[in-house]
């Protein structure tokens, strides 16, 4: 055992090359790079898939012109795009607030061991994974029944707050974890109550993680189409929403109604259609990711 | 929060960083101060604190005395950034922690029924261990206790004067809507007090507010202590025994005695004027902690 301890008597016969990367590391890696592959490999036949397809529709008159049954060749998505934007802005209407509210109580006022946090923590969790198509069953019951907002823009923008809302939440609590304690315990002890705390110094800096969160909840929004099938947006839509009480259909509805046709420029529509909301969703998440970068801060 | 239940957790071996046979000619300038506190700001009779069934302080009685500086010295885990946090109960943000014994501030009770903690903590100001700045602009930092507490205030005068008082404004005075990011760790440390002083505090506590600051900076917040002490009462917590023989009035040793199943509890040992805790304890374990012997 000693002899190890002693160091080289000739330093020149000491070799660092040692055996080369075992066989085993070398598969790992291989392994995990050929999963990740998988994933993009695929998105990438997808995206190219249908922008070789929709190419030849990608004009302006694909966000200029109205659905149109009896001529494909010269049909638009805009109502399609109207309607997202009313929906969405619904949506973050009722699901921003109500989020980050709830957010705030459950990090910076509820007492973290109490047994009701708990209980609300892990059933947001649940929430966040409970189908989308349930939430439309429910928005059909609740809001355009029981309410009787009817198959409107507005039942829509509630039902997808509904769905976003664990999202949003859990989102905007790691953004207030994030922010140090000893900047909440500066505030306190010069004497500022919980709610001063919170409102001037936690939040604002935890402000671009809850942006990041936000937008990402809402892109998700965006592309949801099958509580929509519940609530009415299937109907054929061909003029903008007027309100939140109007008739309204959106993006991936309508591509969903023009995959069903059979005739080849329909089918050629929908894949302009999609590649129309990919750039949007894309555009969402890179503002997000800008805001990330550009107010990245250091404690 | 775990890291003061956790009594296997690893000390930090600060504390005997600064030991061996300590210079101790700091604490023989000034005159002799008397054993006795003659003007009370806190009066503690045998305050304990715990958390949940732990008990982190027993039985502390001392008195704090007006525009002292006090020094609280110690290995980790005795108990004394525990106790000074009671003191304007920044220790309720901790779930399960509670006092029990008297704790008077001027004659009132600090746990007593209808006090409300952020009135203490306004008259009880606090500065920590690492330089908490907001993410603001140094002015804002110093502007930001006056304003939630509401103060009739000329703010810009208000801040001049706080920066001044913290010796900082001759290095900040022109970048004021700078980012308080800017700023090096000792001059961050300066800005809290700055922001400290802001609400005009009677009492500063300050947790060990050194410790992540080169000696450079740490002799200016030293000297800026003695110089807030004139209008201040000063309670410091530090692992720097020289710190403590060159700043403080009086110092008050802690320890940790380990009970029958190994828990730690932080007690006061001693507690006197400086160069009298220094050159002469009475308690051998002062005596033994001084010296560097501890342990």
């Amino acid at each position: 055992m000693t002899t190890t301890l002693i160091p080289p008597a000739d330093p020149r016969q000491v070799d660092l090359a040692g055996k080369g990367q075992p066989l085993a590391d070398k598969t790992f890696r291989w392994i995990l790079f050929v999963c990740l592959a998988v994933g993009v490999v695929f998105l990438g036949i997808l995206l190219a898939y249908v922008t070789i397809k929709g190419w030849p529709r990608l004009t302006p008159t694909l966000w200029e012109n109205m659905p149109s049954l009896r001529r494909p060749e010269q049909a638009g998505a805009q109502s399609a795009i109207t309607g997202t934007l009313w929906v969405i802005g619904f949506t973050a209407l009722f699901a921003l607030p109500i989020g980050f509210l709830g957010a705030v109580y459950m990090e910076e006022y509820a007492n973290p061991s109490s047994r009701f946090t708990r209980f609300v923590e892990i059933n947001i969790q649940n929430l966040a994974a409970v189908p989308s198509i349930v939430y439309g069953i429910l928005g059909l019951a609740i809001f355009a029944r029981a309410l009787a907002l009817g198959q409107t823009v507005i039942t829509a923008g509630l039902t997808l707050a509904l769905l976003v809302l664990p999202v949003i939440i859990v989102s905007t609590r790691e953004a207030l974890r994030a922010v140090p304690q000893n900047i909440r315990h500066g505030s306190l002890a010069l004497g500022a109550t919980l709610w001063q705390t919170t409102w001037r110094q936690t939040m604002p800096a935890a402000v671009p993680g809850m942006a990041t969160g936000t937008i990402l909840a809402l892109s998700r929004a965006i592309g949801e189409a099958a509580p929509l099938l519940l609530l009415g947006a299937v109907t054929f839509i061909s003029f903008n929403p007027t309100g939140p009480f109007s008739a309204y259909t959106t993006l991936p509805i309508q591509i969903y109604n023009w995959t069903k046709e059979s005739r080849e420029e329909f089918q050629i529509l929908a894949s302009a259609t999609i590649v129309l909301l990919l750039v949007i969703l894309l555009a969402m998440n890179a503002v997000a990711i800008l805001i990330r970068n550009r107010t990245q801060k250091r404690w | 929060m775990s890291d003061i239940h956790d009594s296997a957790a690893p000390q930090s071996t600060n504390d005997l960083a600064n030991t061996g046979r300590m210079d101790v000619s700091a604490v023989l300038e000034g005159a002799e101060i008397p054993e006795t506190v003659s003007n009370i700001v806190f009066d503690l009779n045998n305050v304990q604190v715990f958390y949940g069934d732990f008990q982190a302080v027993r039985d502390v009685t001392m008195q704090i005395g007006r525009n002292e500086i006090t020094a609280f010295i110690g290995p980790s885990g005795c108990g004394k950034s525990t106790l000074l946090r009671s003191f304007n109960r920044m220790n309720d943000l901790i779930p399960g922690a509670r006092v029990e014994g008297l704790l008077a501030y001027h004659g009132f009770d600090i746990y007593g029924p209808g006090v409300d903690p952020i009135e203490v903590r306004r008259r009880i100001g606090m500065v920590f261990q690492k330089p908490n700045v907001f993410p603001k602009s140094i002015y804002e930092n110093v502007a930001y206790g006056p304003k939630v507490n509401g103060m009739k205030v000329n703010m810009d005068d208000l801040v001049e004067e706080c920066l001044t008082k913290a010796a900082l404004w001759d290095e900040v005075k022109d970048d004021l809507k700078k980012s308080a990011y800017a700023l090096s760790g000792g001059q961050q440390q300066r800005l809290v007090i700055a922001r400290c002083i802001a609400v005009k505090p009677e009492v500063i506590l300050m947790d060990e507010p050194c410790a992540s600051l080169d000696p450079i900076a740490t002799a200016k917040i030293e000297d800026l202590m003695k110089e807030l002490a004139k209008d201040y009462t000063i309670v410091i917590v530090t692992h720097n025994m020289q710190q403590a023989a060159r700043v403080s009035e009086r110092t008050a040793f802690f320890t940790a005695d380990v009970d029958a199943e190994g828990v730690r509890h932080g007690r006061l040992v001693e507690y006197g004027p400086t160069r009298r805790i220094f050159t002469a304890p009475h308690d051998p374990r002062t005596e033994d902690y001084i010296s560097g012997r501890f342990g």
